[in-house]
């Protein structure tokens, strides 16, 4: 058992966040994510920690809980609240840059940036944008499917190194 | 028509209007996810999965909040697993048997434009909670509105099977559109307040988004002002959501104490 500690430092908490992986994309933290909102440790010494789902209705939520629980315990904090809110509004636009060159070396191709424009009903009518292949970075790939593995996915192929690929949906 | 319901509290017309987004997002979840593992082809199983698994999303962040606001200390899965259907407020379209794959996507192009505009005015409510979720499930309310368009054009305007079977889809589920759009007390109230959307605010957007894609579909709309099947945001409902809620509360309430831990 890990010595029970009682005083730590909001820094020290972020830092065990940076050390727990998504369980579908295990090369990012919950940090690179966006998922983990903020900390907060209250007078009495309680450790409040705030996560929001990519998805409305991902199914990770519940592994990501209790690899924070788990993580904190390990290193001796025992007395802590997560705070599931399912209320902001998550965007790929929360993923930094070296975040999505680390997705793009895992095999995902990143997400770019959101389209700001709020022409949603015309944007019906065309395309979207082209999504470049994360191993060639060849322009000349194709959609397979809207939907992938995980809500946040997307299938592609790409038709110059013949690879088939997954895009983290833009949104 | 004047009910009962003439004195209804503001607290009563939010649960009950809660309630209503709530239960058409659970029960269109549940007919999507019946899908699972029987999709025409592996690519389309995984996309209505992950729509079902949204709508449940939805749905339970919904039923949280009502369940909030009911304040009898009730849990979300008490107004899944424990009401009966006479008390489910869903509209008949979304518990309608799945049909074929073009009845499917016949309903999500119908729901999926009708949620698009509900959602896009109830991210302005003057409900801090709702209106955060509505922009939450706004984003992927547009991507289920694209993927149901795209099978609707593929669809009417691919072969000659696939346009009988998703125009013969269109006519069928037709009278049950017109309900999308009810009002009563519960919404008057609440619109007063800012706390609900005028539903005709966008009535006539949301005809014209589904006309002109079945028109591009090679399509024959159907007549908007047929009989319009009624009933249901008071509790009445077509034989089949018995049977839905048959198999998806039987397990919770042969063991009501079951949990996960």
């Amino acid at each position: 058992m890990p010595t029970t500690k009682t005083t730590y430092r909001k820094e020290d908490i972020w830092n065990l966040l940076s050390e727990v992986m998504d369980p579908e994309i295990p090369v990012l933290s919950i940090i690179d994510l966006g998922i983990a909102r903020d900390v907060t440790i209250t007078d009495a010494n309680k450790v409040l920690i705030r996560i929001t789902p990519t998805y409305s209705g991902c199914p990770a939520m519940k592994a990501i809980e209790d690899d924070i629980s788990n993580k904190l315990r390990l290193n001796g904090i025992q007395h802590f609240d997560i705070k599931k809110d399912f209320s902001e509004t998550w965007t790929t636009d929360w993923i930094p840059e070296e975040a999505k060159q680390k997705l793009k070396e895992y095999g995902i191709a990143p997400p770019g940036k959101t389209d700001s424009s709020d022409d949603f009903l015309s944007s019906l009518r065309t395309s979207g944008r082209s999504v470049p292949c994360p191993y060639c970075d060849s322009n000349n790939t194709k959609i397979q499917s809207k939907f992938g593995s995980t809500a946040c996915k997307a299938q592609y192929y790409c038709q110059s190194c013949d690879e088939p690929f997954e895009h983290f949906k833009c949104i | 028509m004047s009910t009962a319901a003439d004195s209804i509290t503001t607290q009563e017309a939010r649960y009950e209007y809660l309630l209503r987004l709530a239960d058409d997002r659970l029960i269109l979840g549940h007919r999507l996810s019946e899908w699972c593992g029987h999709g025409p082809i592996l690519e389309e199983d995984i996309a209505l999965a992950n729509m079902a698994l949204d709508y449940i999303g939805h749905a339970a962040s919904l039923y949280e909040y009502a369940a909030e606001i009911e304040g009898k200390e009730r849990h979300r899965d008490d107004l899944v697993y424990f009401r009966n259907d006479v008390e489910f407020k869903n509209l008949k379209l979304v518990e309608l048997p799945r049909g074929d794959f073009g009845f499917t996507m016949a309903r999500q192009f119908l729901f999926s434009a009708f949620s698009y505009f509900l959602y896009e005015q109830l991210c302005e409510v003057e409900d801090e909670q709702l209106g955060g979720m509505a922009q939450k499930h706004w984003k992927e309310i547009k991507y289920h509105l694209r993927h149901s368009r795209e099978w609707v054009l593929r669809l009417g305007d691919g072969t000659k099977e696939s346009h009988r079977r998703i125009q013969d889809a269109f006519n069928e589920i037709w009278t049950y559109t017109g309900e999308m759009f009810y009002q009563d007390l519960v919404d008057e109230l609440l619109q007063d307040e800012k706390l609900a959307t005028d539903l005709n605010n966008f009535k006539a957007d949301w005809e014209e988004l589904v006309t002109s894609t079945l028109e591009e579909a090679t399509l024959e709309v159907p007549d908007f002002d047929q009989f319009m099947a009624e009933g249901s945001r008071k509790g009445l409902h077509t034989e089949h959501l018995g049977h839905l809620l048959a198999e998806m509360q039987h397990l919770r309430r042969s063991y009501p104490d079951a949990d996960w831990q």
